[in-house]
């Protein structure tokens, strides 16, 4: 199929209600969704690639080109290979499909000066290597965006998601294990019904299975090996010292058998527990795997560079960490500022909802420190550099934050507060059946030590610990699903017993942008004016009048006073002062006056995510209290907490009073489950019992949480906590059901009733009982 | 017994090539991206994806 102005193919007449591009909806009759999307379009046919929309499978409007996202400069990120050429490695949203994959290197490859693009799906990292320097680079990136794929720099953070050292490590063992398992299980069949066997053959065959099963056992053991030990270091008893201490004590136990030349060795059991966990272990990273490459996604998409002015009057593009204390920055209208600054125009205006939780922006003047992480939503400014990366506010907070998120790491799983109990009572159980067989029963030392081991074998550690990971797995998938990103091994156990919700307001319950409050005296003429001068910004309100008549064609002529408002023609549209009216209106205001005409005036607010109310409600139902907690004025807060339908609120809570109120509520017993986007919300994220942020909230918010919302809104977490609920559940369930197995079979093992094929048969049977159940944990109970 | 002699190594042999072929695959990276290996199958660079 080749690109050209033949009728419409195939493939495209079956999408014809959504958008020919990114496949949004679209209104009957329109091909595109959007001027972006036609454009992209006429590049993809351009090149003789249409066959992309025959296959493209991915999320309707994901590759949707976003013209209002901020540019990004990769020339901070290029690596020189010294014979003219360079190497980029860039991050790619919107990547959805294989299609999507094949689209990507195509088009780069028609480029000229590419030499090799590919592109990895999984993680979404796109290598390139270029002829060429920066410029070519930022054409690359260019090219890339008007398609509809967002690049980011490929950071440290989307590397460590993505070159997974541990997974690797526990696919090899699972790898062995299996080996293993199969190859003894090979000659213990023979072992176990070749009752004809003469004890010489048997003996060989016991030394086969040790030839085969000890190192198997020490190798891919490793990881388990390891853990206990890292256990045992700081005085606990974890899951992993129950199976470390079962597996190596039947591989001395069956070794102990093959110099005896017993009537069989274990080497079997011990190969085949190792393989079964493993591959738990394997499925359970896998799952948090994909959660974690998606935040890093999200991370990466705010990773930004700085504008550095150079003394001469010429600009060059940094990466934030580069920029030293003293540089002259430029902030582009718009832009989130990086670091903390100094101003040094006569005014800024600037959003610090992120930092302050504040709705309306607020006028910062010359000489005025300006936070890290506010918005510049007027005119481009300058400002001096106050701290370097490492040194400023971020920073500090960022180490705030690792240090909470150790201590949540010291936070014991359902698993192995299960374990503490466990461990001590097999062993006693093991070590008593050893000495009732030596002592009382007068057996040899060998002879007792078959019984004490069967005994730490068959009380299947397998299901135990098996019985958590798997529900692990089938909740964090079924939540990845719905949009909520799991990002703590023990999110979920905590997101089950949270009693009360702790909201932020700004950007959590709100939209966090402002939008056009409907007027009913308002002219639709007028807005459809104002919106179309309000065309040629950038500036929030503008965008917000474009929002609100989306249909309004490009007013010609505009001319953009910074700051201020636009001029078109007769026509001015900006602050109440700016088109000659007295300054007293409250909020955020544009006011557009035509000549001689009434002025009218457009009010914003930041409103209500239109589904907040609703999943209020249904935490309530789940029996949580909630309350607002925010860094705006009481006004807001307060229409904010009646809309939501939440109880008690607090105003103008500074970041600090908003970590104490989550460090009180702890130290009261509570459980508070915090939901904030902010970096003002940061550290009250990182104390709280479990914390969530949405995908549309600062990098920092992100990285504090045990969850992100990936669509932003609160609408996925009342569902999320029911999933995690049942799952705990589950949990229970399948260790109340372990333990239930060992009741019948510890007392058939201390007897020496049992043989390792028993053995095989209840670590098979009970592992696959407790995974079975733990598929259930995939349903929303609602 | 001559069978055992036989078979047993053979086996082994084979199990043990087996798991060659798995950690090689490993240690070259093949794991690194199922999901695009999937796709990337159906592709042809001269007609487009799936043609």
């Amino acid at each position: 199929m080749t690109a050209d102005a033949r009728p419409v193919p195939a493939a495209e007449q079956r999408s014809l209600s959504g958008c020919a591009h990114c496949g949004a909806p679209v209104p009957s009759g329109e091909r595109f969704c959007c001027t972006g999307c036609e454009a992209a379009h006429g590049i993809v046919s351009g090149l003789g690639l249409s066959a992309f929309y025959a296959r493209r499978s991915g999320e309707a409007g994901a590759i949707r080109p976003d013209d209002e996202a901020p540019a990004f400069d990769p020339a901070p990120h290029l690596r020189d290979r010294g014979d003219g050429t360079a190497e980029l490695d860039l991050m790619l949203a919107g990547l959805t499909c294989g299609a999507c994959v094949w689209l990507v290197e195509q088009a780069l490859g028609a480029e000229p000066s590419v030499g090799r693009a590919r592109v990895n799906l999984t993680t979404r990292r796109l290598s390139l290597r270029f002829a060429g320097g920066e410029e070519e680079a930022r054409r690359l990136v260019r090219l890339l965006a008007r398609l509809g794929f967002r690049a980011a720099p490929w950071t440290p953070a989307c590397l460590s998601a993505a070159e997974d050292r541990e997974m690797r490590e526990l696919l090899r063992a699972l790898g062995i294990a299996a080996f293993g398992a199969m190859n003894v299980m090979l000659v213990s069949v023979a072992v176990w019904f070749g009752d004809d066997m003469g004890d010489a053959t048997r003996h060989l065959m016991h030394w086969l299975a040790a030839a085969i099963g000890l190192p198997v056992v020490l190798l891919a053991g490793m990881p388990f090996y390891r853990s206990a030990f890292g256990a045992l270091a700081a005085g606990r008893a974890n899951m992993d010292l129950a199976v470390s201490l079962g597996v190596l004590a039947t591989a001395l136990m069956s070794l102990s058998e093959t110099f005896r030349n017993g009537p069989y060795t274990w080497f079997d059991g011990a190969t085949l527990l190792l393989a079964l966990l493993l591959a738990g272990r394997v499925l359970d990273r896998a799952a948090r795997g994909r959660a974690r490459r998606a935040v890093a996604e999200l991370l990466a998409l705010q990773q930004g560079s700085v504008t550095r002015l150079l003394p001469g009057g010429a600009t060059e593009t940094i990466a934030a960490e580069r920029a030293e204390a003293g540089d002259t920055l430029l902030v582009a209208a718009g832009e989130r500022l990086r670091l903390d600054a100094t101003l040094l125009d006569r005014e800024a205006l600037l959003d610090t909802s992120a930092t302050t939780g504040e709705s309306l922006p607020r006028r910062f003047l010359g000489g005025e420190p300006l936070p890290a992480g506010a918005i510049n939503m007027g005119a481009p400014f300058r400002a001096a550099v106050a701290a370097t990366a490492a040194e400023g506010s971020l920073a500090a907070l960022s180490r705030l934050l690792a240090n909470a998120e150790a201590a949540k790491g010291r936070i014991a799983s359902l698993a192995d507060r299960a374990a503490r109990l466990y461990v001590p009572v097999v062993h006693a159980v093991a070590a008593a059946t050893f000495l009732l067989w030596f002592a009382l029963l007068g057996a040899t030392w060998q002879e007792a030590l078959v019984p004490a081991v069967a005994v730490l074998i068959i009380t299947c550690p397998c299901a135990l610990a098996i019985a958590v990971p798997a529900v692990r797995v089938v909740a964090t998938g079924a939540l990845f699903r719905r949009g909520v990103l799991v990002a703590h091994p023990t999110a979920l156990e905590r997101l089950a017993t949270a009693d009360h919700a702790v909201l932020d307001k700004t950007g959590t319950l709100t939209e966090g942008r402002p939008d056009l409050l409907p007027d009913p005296e308002r002219d639709d003429a007028a807005l459809r004016r104002a919106a179309s001068i309000a065309r040629a910004s950038r500036h929030p309100l503008a965008r917000a009048l474009v929002r609100a008549c989306p249909d309004a064609a490009a007013a010609e002529g505009v001319i953009e006073v910074p700051g201020k408002g636009l001029i078109a023609g007769d026509a001015r549209l900006g602050s109440p002062s700016f088109v000659g009216l007295a300054d007293g209106f409250e909020g955020m205001t544009l006011v557009l006056r035509e000549g001689e005409a009434t002025p009218v005036v457009f009010r914003f607010r930041d409103r209500l995510r239109p589904d907040s109310a609703e999943a209020v409600a249904r935490l309530h139902a789940l029996g949580l209290s909630t309350e607002l907690l925010s860094g705006d004025g009481p006004q807001a807060v307060e229409d904010a907490a009646l809309a939501a339908g939440i109880g008690p609120w607090q105003a103008q809570a500074s970041p600090a009073e908003k970590a104490e109120r989550i460090a009180d509520l702890v130290a009261a017993g509570r459980r508070p489950l915090m939901v904030g986007d902010g970096i003002n919300d940061a550290g009250a994220l990182a104390l709280a019992h479990v914390s969530a942020a949405p995908g549309t909230g600062t990098d920092l918010a992100q990285s504090a949480s045990d969850l992100v919302l990936r669509a932003g809104g609160l609408a996925p977490l009342p569902a999320a906590i029911r999933i995690a609920r049942r799952a705990e559940r589950i949990a229970r369930q399948n260790i109340s059901f372990s333990f239930a197995y060992n009741l019948v079979a510890v007392p058939a093992a201390v007897a020496g009733l049992a043989t390792p094929l028993i053995a095989a048969a209840v670590m098979a049977s009970s592992s696959l009982i407790v995974i079975g159940n733990a598929l259930r944990a995939a349903k929303d109970p609602r | 017994m001559n069978a055992l002699l036989l078979l047993i190594p053979l086996a082994l042999a084979m199990g043990l090539g087996a798991l060659w072929l798995f950690l090689w695959s490993l240690r070259s990276r093949q794991y690194e991206d199922l999901d695009g290996a999937a796709q990337r199958i159906l592709f042809d660079d001269k007609d487009g994806p799936g043609q």
